[in-house]
């Protein structure tokens, strides 16, 4: 067994623990490298299906292509997803590209709020039907009680911090000093009524390991995470008014990896790209203590 | 290939092979773990550009003097508090290995925190401030790692720039320590004199004790031994699942579980605990993979499909059909550490989890009770938080399970109580449960009355089918199974509603349609109440099944037992073919009335070819799939 069959088999163990502990599961697909190494997962823990929805939450403002990937990959794989959107913040704009609020409280309104709603089914929840390959509004609007989220410990301080499974209490808040501890993999899949459970499949990787899982399985990612000709490329996606793409000539995996590992990006943080961690010294902290991810 | 939406990568195999190490770092609080693993980052220079510098200007701008332990205390209300409050991870390199470092905070309440990093390591650096010396933690946390199964313990005296690098004192903490750790039978890899403020024999060699001759701390590191192979024990695997994916006429039946310890082979006999039902290894199942896989070893998580269809489910262990038994036991004793608010007490319920069994648990005895701290005994009969125990339980429900002496893990278990995981143990021994007189079968009655509402979902399974096609057999053999799995049900038949409810019912037409009718409405209060219903009626008719679905409506499972008339009259288990031959009995199924066959049943079982074993499994798997069982 090496590094990555050490990893791989852990998450899949993480999310078969999941589908069999919650009867309302989903997972987060922000389409990203991340939560795709995480949905490839599912497909190898369960066989080549994935039993359970994928949830996106759209903030209208995501980069074109990273929507027109989802759609693509959802229906060649055959993939039960969903996505929910803050329509209010959008309508009244409140948003950062409107000029009405800062970076982080359009995070706040387009991602942690629109996350907590979308869970909840307070919001409409957009359901793709694959007869016809259109969302249309979901008629189930129960609330997801497990929630499998991609984050990883190595990205960020806080993040660190997280158990696999992790409870969240009724208004989505997250007790860092509180958490029950979690040993011989055996977790807390029990949870008070009304509460959720946050599960993390992939808190043991690291970047470097993401990239090498993709070039072992040969999983298809969105083509920004590459230089397609012009000098930059993605290292980090979210939306396009936040996240700038980096100087880079990596064409392909392989490079991104030498160029992660030994080259020009082995000391830059991954999320140098993303300009609401800036705004604040713990930006990204509070967001998650708010039910960011 | 690449188009502007989608990439798509050549399948590759990784290429780094190292060896990877999960270190845990444990010790009283402020006696300066954070600033060992901050300097460890520092001085190999593994942290981000810049991080180091930050963090300094920082501490300037707020006249603080500079910590190594700030770079780990990534979040700012921690940073005001001064300690770390989780199991934090720092990721490390060796030209050897790469390393994961675990930090546990050691402040006395966040002891599961330390739990949590520590059961994940190979080894551990256990750290004593050379001024202080031996604290209550510096002794809880090593036997805490003993119990945990941590066998590699390096200790650390750190600070020993206030000591004046003084080899007295090293040596006088090392002997006094050393003693302690003999009689929890823990023998520590080294003994380290380190400053992590200053930097000495951490990376490089300390100039300041040229006394000391060993390794520093990441030689030791290096030193540690790798993790023991697991492959070469008996197998075990927890069933995580069985799944059956019905989308795309996939009709594979799949076991799934990770594998503790051993390998699993195509074509290996094995048995699964506590059924003991057995069975071969058809395929290994394996999405994506090049060619198809025929092992797999300990650490991965595995599939398989069986040769044979039997009835298994989560909570069973796989093991070799040839190796020596799991233990079978509704009764334990174990060596336990608690960390719950609320202590470990008789009368309470606990769920009791091991690999993938999830059972109730009640103390049933303190056996002794011990204060990790100074290794006091007492015969307490409730542990409170941060005490070790010996103590036994009992079970609801037999597990599988192995005693300490099986170096894998299935002899670990936790306990839950109020939705959180408060205490873990080893086994010791299995008990006999209720003085030793109670028989197997009585004891699983008993607790599945208890349990009538937790492993089972009422309904029922209409079974029709001709007189003597097998419908009594089978509903006598599947209540019994049933109840060896703690599922409550209950058979009713024809017989025993005739002899009461229905004794003023004739057999003309509008009789049986009301005899039906009945039968149903009883069926439907029976499955209102949480009971698998096992009704066996021949109801021959479209209209009489149709009179039972629409009163059942979806508790209606139409189960077609289907047997040739010529298997049927062969059987003739009451003799009523042969009189309805001779024209005794007016009107019989098969005979002088007709039998239509369901359109589409739910499920049929073939008695003529299939044998009962098979019949059961598929009514059990039918159960299972519908989530009626669980």
């Amino acid at each position: 067994m090496d590094h990555i069959d050490k990893l791989e088999s852990t998450s899949i163990h993480i999310l078969r623990e999941a589908y069999n502990q919650f009867k309302n599961l989903c997972m987060l697909w922000s389409i990203g490298k991340d939560s795709t190494v995480m949905l490839w997962l599912a497909r190898k823990a369960f066989f080549g299906h994935v039993p359970f929805p994928l949830v996106h939450v759209d903030t209208a403002y995501k980069i074109p292509e990273m929507i027109e990937y989802r759609d693509r990959l959802a229906r060649d794989f055959g993939l039960d997803i969903v996505y929910g959107m803050n329509e209010t913040a959008l309508k009244n704009k409140q948003t950062f590209p409107d000029g009405n609020c800062s970076r982080l409280d359009c995070c706040r309104n387009l991602k942690t709020e629109a996350l907590r709603a979308t869970l909840a089914g307070e919001i409409k929840r957009y359901r793709m039907n694959h007869t016809t390959g259109q969302y249309e509004v979901d008629t189930n609007c129960e609330p997801y009680t497990g929630v499998i989220v991609g984050v990883r410990a190595d990205e960020e301080g806080s993040r660190s911090k997280e158990r696999y499974f992790s409870p969240r209490d009724e208004h989505n808040d997250w007790h860092i000093a509180s958490q029950p501890p979690e040993f011989w993999n055996q977790y807390n899949t029990d949870f008070r009524p009304g509460t959720h459970v946050r599960i993390h499949p992939l808190l043991d990787w690291t970047e470097v390991d993401i990239w090498e899982y993709i070039r072992r399985e040969g999983i298809p990612t969105v083509s920004l995470y590459y230089n397609q000709g012009d000098g930059k490329r993605y290292r980090s996606l979210g939306c396009w008014p936040c996240t700038s793409p980096i100087e880079s000539s990596a064409r392909n995996v392989d490079e991104i990896i030498e160029e992660l590992k030994s080259g020009k990006l082995k000391n830059i943080a991954e999320r140098s790209g993303r300009e609401q961690d800036k705004e604040d010294g713990g930006g990204l902290e509070d967001l998650r203590k708010g039910g960011y991810m | 290939m690449q188009d502007n939406l989608i990439t798509f990568t050549q399948k590759a195999s990784t290429v780094d092979y190292r060896e990877d190490m999960n270190i845990v770092i444990v010790g009283h609080v402020d006696h300066g773990k954070s600033t060992i693993i901050g300097r460890l980052m520092a001085d190999t220079h593994v942290l981000p550009d810049g991080k180091l510098e930050a963090i300094q200007e920082q501490c300037r701008r707020n006249s603080k003097p500079f910590e190594y332990a700030f770079l780990l205390d990534a979040l700012k209300d921690e940073r005001s508090q001064g300690i770390t409050i989780d199991a934090a991870r720092a990721f490390f390199k060796t030209e050897k290995r790469n390393y994961i470092i675990l930090d546990a905070p050691g402040h006395v309440e966040f002891l599961k925190n330390m739990v949590t990093g520590a059961a994940r390591a190979e080894a551990a650096l256990l750290v004593i401030d050379a001024k202080e010396g031996i604290m209550e933690n510096s002794m809880r946390h090593s036997y805490l790692l003993s119990m945990l199964g941590v066998k590699q313990i390096a200790v650390l005296i750190n600070k020993m720039d206030s000591v004046g690098y003084d080899k007295g004192v090293f040596d006088s903490i090392k002997e006094s320590y050393a003693h302690f750790l003999s009689k929890i039978n823990v023998i520590p890899t080294a003994f380290i004199p380190v400053s992590g403020m200053q930097g000495d024999n951490i990376v490089t060699k300390s100039v300041n004790m040229p006394w000391y001759e060993g390794a520093t701390v990441l030689e030791q590191m290096d030193l540690f031994s790798s993790p023991e192979k697991l492959t070469s024990l008996p197998l075990r695997m927890p069933v995580q699942d069985v799944y059956k994916f019905t989308l795309d006429s996939d009709d594979r039946r799949i076991i799934a579980g990770s594998i503790e310890t051993g390998t699993l082979n195509v074509g290996d006999e094995v048995i699964f605990y506590p059924s003991k039902k057995r069975c071969g290894v058809k395929s290994i199942e394996v999405f994506n993979a090049d060619s198809p896989v025929t092992s797999l070893e300990a650490g991965y998580a595995a599939g398989f499909t069986m040769t044979q269809q039997i009835y298994v489910r989560r909570g069973e262990v796989v093991c070799p059909a040839d190796a020596p038994a799991m233990e079978v036991s509704a009764g334990i004793r174990a060596n336990i550490f608690w960390l719950g608010r609320e202590p470990l007490k008789k009368g309470c319920s606990y769920t009791l989890k091991l690999g993938t069994a999830k059972v109730r648990a009640e103390l049933k005895e303190v056996k002794m009770l011990l204060d990790a701290t100074n290794l006091s005994q007492s015969d307490a009969q409730e542990v409170c938080a941060n005490m070790a125990a010996d103590c036994i339980f009992t079970l609801d429900t037999p597990i599988a399970f192995d005693t300490v002496d099986f170096p894998g893990t299935t002899n670990r278990f936790v306990l839950t109580y109020n939705y959180e995981i408060v205490g873990g143990g080893i086994i010791t021994s299995s008990v006999q449960t209720g003085g030793g007189n109670l028989t197997h079968s009585d004891s699983i009655i008993d607790s599945s009355q208890k349990v009538l509402s937790q492993k089972q979902k009422g309904t029922v399974l209409w079974m029709t089918g001709l007189s003597g096609s097998g419908k009594s057999t089978l509903t006598q053999e599947l209540e019994k199974q049933l109840a060896l799995l703690g599922v409550v049900s209950y058979r009713l038949d024809g017989d025993n509603l005739r002899e009461g409810l229905n004794r003023d019912l004739d057999f003309s037409p509008e009789g049986r349609r009301e005899n039906i009718r009945r039968a149903a409405e009883v069926a439907s209060l029976f499955a209102d109440a949480g009971i698998i219903v096992l009704a066996s009626f021949i109801t021959p008719t479209n209209e009489l099944r149709d009179i039972a679905r629409g009163c059942l409506c979806e508790k209606y499972n139409e189960i077609y037992v289907k047997a040739s008339i010529e298997a049927c009259k062969a059987r003739d288990p009451k003799g009523l073919y042969e009189r309805a031959i001779k024209d005794e009995i007016p009107s019989f199924t098969g005979i002088s009335a007709p039998f239509e066959e369901p359109q589409s049943p739910d499920l049929t079982v073939e008695t003529d070819i299939m044998d009962i074993e098979r019949c059961i499994n598929s009514l059990l798997e039918y159960l299972a799939d519908k989530k009626y069982i669980f």
